[in-house]
């Protein structure tokens, strides 16, 4: 009988693994736990990475393939859905593990590769290909020449505290959790120790706010904890609108319950009894597997009423974020969660004295809160020991763009940039040089080689002019034009800026006003509006300085800072479009200088009747010329020429 | 839509925001006569609704088509030239970003991020999300999908 199975393992989880202080078992208790954990198992258990990453690389039709596979050849195996491991470019990640040895993990299994795989594994041999590495397990006999997956360059300098779990356990499953020391110091926290100590725990542990200005998180408690208040909000950011960073994601999608025990232990904290997710809406799967965890949490009385019998209560819920990059700032969030537009108030008062309609209000964000649990089961010194002098601690980092690797990682606080660049992300895609690295997200900043030694730190990052807890890494490789990214950043900040506060509302397009104008090519460079355009440059870092002194919010105070940083370290690519009216990236379309190939020309005369600008002369049946002044890149002609006689520079 | 108003049965302002995403999510878009239940329903201004509805990128005041395509625009996408998947997709189905074609079948939009970064660039149609997709490879599967007929 099920109903019967589930509920004798959760009282044995409940009272033999989660109560149980000093995490040594008696001899069935181990057993069974090896069991739950899958260390020892029965018959072959296959897990497949379906989270975001993994089914955008066709996990679903990887494991619709193992489906038809098992039945058609009559294996019985397990197969278990598991999040991300990080390794995002190696999806579909596949792993086996067949009775008795470790766990063997594959790369890059598509729906074709499923059959050899499996074939060769079920018969204890192993394919040419695909092979990852394996699991280090003890007790378990190891796989031979197969390196261990913490050996490989993407593994070997993190430290996975948040991500201890990812990729290994079920996120749809709170007993795989709870097996690997789960809710234990959410049991430890309520029974033991008044909401100050708590505070004071994570004080010690010098833990900061890892989603935007570093502010001490148990600062941070405190004050929320001192304020009086009949009714306390604890708020868990996951937002994460930042395009480039999905740390938070991978982080609710591999292992929820540890975001889920980081609220419900700072609930506690702060005296709170409603907890709100305020979850991004096009985070479809993470929605899903929070609400699936939140039930099992409730199911199990990790939250809810009288959770342990301390007499403490909590109740989570999800709300859903419609879409609004501003709604990151935590005030604008508060707006938009009492049900109005987005807009950012002026701190102070700061949320933990008066926030979610008047009541002290603590927001964190996904990341910080999944930190939590780790620091109540190992103390304060055990978080402290990682990280520089005032950081401490662990980072995830999200690395996509033009790297050859792209994932995330959980590095420690302090690892340079070069590091993560050259060692982890395995440098730059198809041999192409490194331009620069953007860190931040939109309102973020561009690193130069040049500077690549700088730790990765609170300190040292905002001495840039950047806040660490946006940690979306994107490599640009020297395809990348500075000047067109400068703009992209600030049309969507335009786009984005919420309209209350005048320097970002009107400053941002201005700004946007400025940089198309350097983009593009006029007609004519004679007319007033190229001496208007010319100004505005003048006026560039000025007006960035402006919006960047007197905005209100984070996102207007941060919005110049893709301007200024490409201007500080890139300024002779601006004075290439300015001055010489030219991109060398060849990315900026309209000040392309189109040539014709007089080798390949035939003398269609296609492109002469297309071009808008008769700037195309010859004769039939003989090579065509573009005169260059008359030329105003348009690609009309490129996109006509079905011989491929005409080129850009 | 009446389960959806009988859900929210408190005439809170802040269930204004979750009763609008579970309207659209059945509807598809918001309409006028939407908004105006609603602001009996919450007893909260059409205007002040407008307002709030306008401000998130989420709310749509316009028809989807039955084929929905969303192209990330986020920092990732755009290095690895999503661009060229917008003006491919212009040029195919003959609308702009934000609108419908003639034929209802295809709505088109531009959407932040979708949180794919590592599999750049990504597009979505309906509920399968494509990544590194060749134009022509596009071309193909828009073909396909014009041409299917149930």
């Amino acid at each position: 009988m099920p109903t019967q199975a589930i509920t004798d393992n959760r009282a044995f989880l409940v009272e033999k693994v989660i109560k149980n202080y000093s995490g040594i078992f008696d001899a069935s208790t181990t057993e069974r736990v090896a069991v739950i954990r899958r260390d020892k198992i029965s018959r072959p258990v296959i897990y497949l990475g379906t989270g975001t990453s993994g089914s955008i690389s066709g996990a679903k039709a990887t494991l619709g393939k193992i489906n038809s596979y098992l039945s058609e050849a009559r294996f019985s195996a397990d197969i278990i859905e598991v999040g991300c491991t990080g390794f995002c470019s190696a999806e579909p990640l596949l792993d086996i593990q067949l009775p008795g040895k470790t766990r063997l993990s594959f790369r890059n299994v598509t729906e074709d590769k499923v059959e050899d795989i499996l074939n060769s594994v079920f018969h204890h041999t192993l394919p040419d290909d695909h092979i990852l590495g394996q699991y280090k397990q003890d007790g378990l006999e190891e796989w031979p020449n197969i390196p261990m997956l913490e050996q490989i360059s993407w593994f070997s300098l993190q430290r996975r505290h948040i991500l201890k779990n990812a990729g290994i356990i079920s996120p749809a499953s709170i007993e795989d959790y709870i097996v690997r020391g789960g809710y234990k110091s959410l049991y430890k926290t309520v029974l033991n120790y008044p909401a100050d100590k708590i505070c004071e725990i994570i004080e010690q542990s010098e833990l900061r706010g890892r989603g935007g200005g570093g502010y001490p998180t148990g600062k941070k408690w405190k004050v929320a904890l001192d304020t009086a208040g009949d009714q306390k909000f604890m708020i868990c950011n996951a937002d994460e609108s930042d395009p480039g960073a999905f740390m938070d994601r991978a982080v609710i999608e591999s292992d929820p319950h540890r975001v889920i025990e980081g609220i419900a232990i700072a609930a506690y904290a702060i005296g709170a009894s409603q907890a709100i997710i305020y979850v991004r809406t096009d985070y479809e799967n993470s929605l899903k597997i929070l609400e699936q965890a939140i039930g099992q949490a409730k199911d199990y009385g990790m939250i809810g009423e009288d959770i342990f019998g301390s007499g403490f209560n909590l109740s989570v819920s999800i709300r859903q974020g419609a879409g609004a990059f501003v709604c990151g700032e935590e005030t604008a969030l508060l707006s938009s969660l009492e049900g109005q537009r987005g807009l950012p108030r002026s701190k102070p008062p700061f949320p933990a004295e008066k926030g979610l309609w008047e009541h002290p209000t603590v927001i964190n964000n996904v990341e910080t809160l999944a930190n939590v649990p780790g620091i109540l089961e190992n103390g304060p010194g055990w978080f402290k020991a990682v990280g520089t002098k005032y950081s401490k601690g662990t980072k995830l980092f999200s690395i996509a763009g033009k790297s050859v690797y792209t994932g995330f990682i959980e590095v420690p606080m302090g690892l340079t940039f070069s590091t993560i660049i050259s060692q982890i992300a395995g440098g730059v895609k198809d041999g192409r040089a490194l331009k620069a690295v953007q860190l931040g997200g939109p309102s973020g900043v561009c690193i130069p080689p040049a500077d690549l030694e700088t730790p990765l730190d609170y300190e040292a990052l905002s001495d840039k002019g950047v806040n660490l807890g946006l940690g979306g890494l994107i490599i640009l490789d020297d395809k990348t034009c500075m000047v067109n990214l400068a703009r992209y950043f600030i049309e969507f900040l335009q786009n984005e800026s919420c309209g209350k506060c005048i320097p970002c509302r009107e400053g941002t397009s201005k700004m946007l006003d400025i940089l198309e104008g350097i983009t593009k090519r006029p007609k004519e460079e004679s007319t007033h509006e190229t001496l208007e355009r010319f100004k505005g440059v003048v006026q560039l870092e000025n007006l960035a300085s402006v919006i960047r002194d007197t905005s209100l919010c984070g996102l207007g105070r941060n919005a110049p800072n893709p301007v200024l940083s490409s201007l500080k370290w890139f300024r002779e690519e601006f004075e290439e479009h300015i001055f010489d009216r030219k991109c060398s990236a060849g990315v900026c379309h309209d000040l392309r200088s189109f040539y014709i190939d007089v080798d390949l020309c035939n003398g269609c005369n296609i492109c002469q009747k297309k071009c808008p600008e008769n700037a195309i002369v010859g004769s039939l049946k003989m090579p065509h010329f573009i005169i260059e002044s008359k030329c105003t890149g348009c690609a009309i002609c490129f996109d006509a020429c079905k011989f491929s006689a005409i080129f850009f520079k | 839509m009446d389960h959806i108003f009988e859900k929210y049965i408190l005439k809170k302002p802040e269930n204004l925001i979750p009763l609008l995403q579970e309207i659209q999510k059945e509807n598809g878009y918001l309409t006028d006569e939407i908004i105006e239940r609603v602001s009996a329903h919450l007893n909260i201004p059409t205007n002040k609704i407008y307002g709030v509805a306008t401000f998130y990128d989420q709310f749509r005041f316009k028809q989807k088509g039955k084929y929905h395509i969303q192209v990330c625009r986020g920092t990732s996408c755009y290095l690895c030239s999503s661009t060229s998947y917008l003006k491919e997709i212009e040029k195919l189905l003959k609308v702009k970003a934000g609108s419908l074609s003639r034929d209802k079948k295809f709505s088109f939009e531009t959407v932040s991020c979708m949180g794919g970064c590592s599999q750049s660039p990504v597009i979505r149609i309906n509920d399968k999300t494509y990544h590194h997709l060749s134009l022509a490879e596009l071309h193909t599967l828009i073909r396909s999908l014009r041409e299917k007929t149930e």
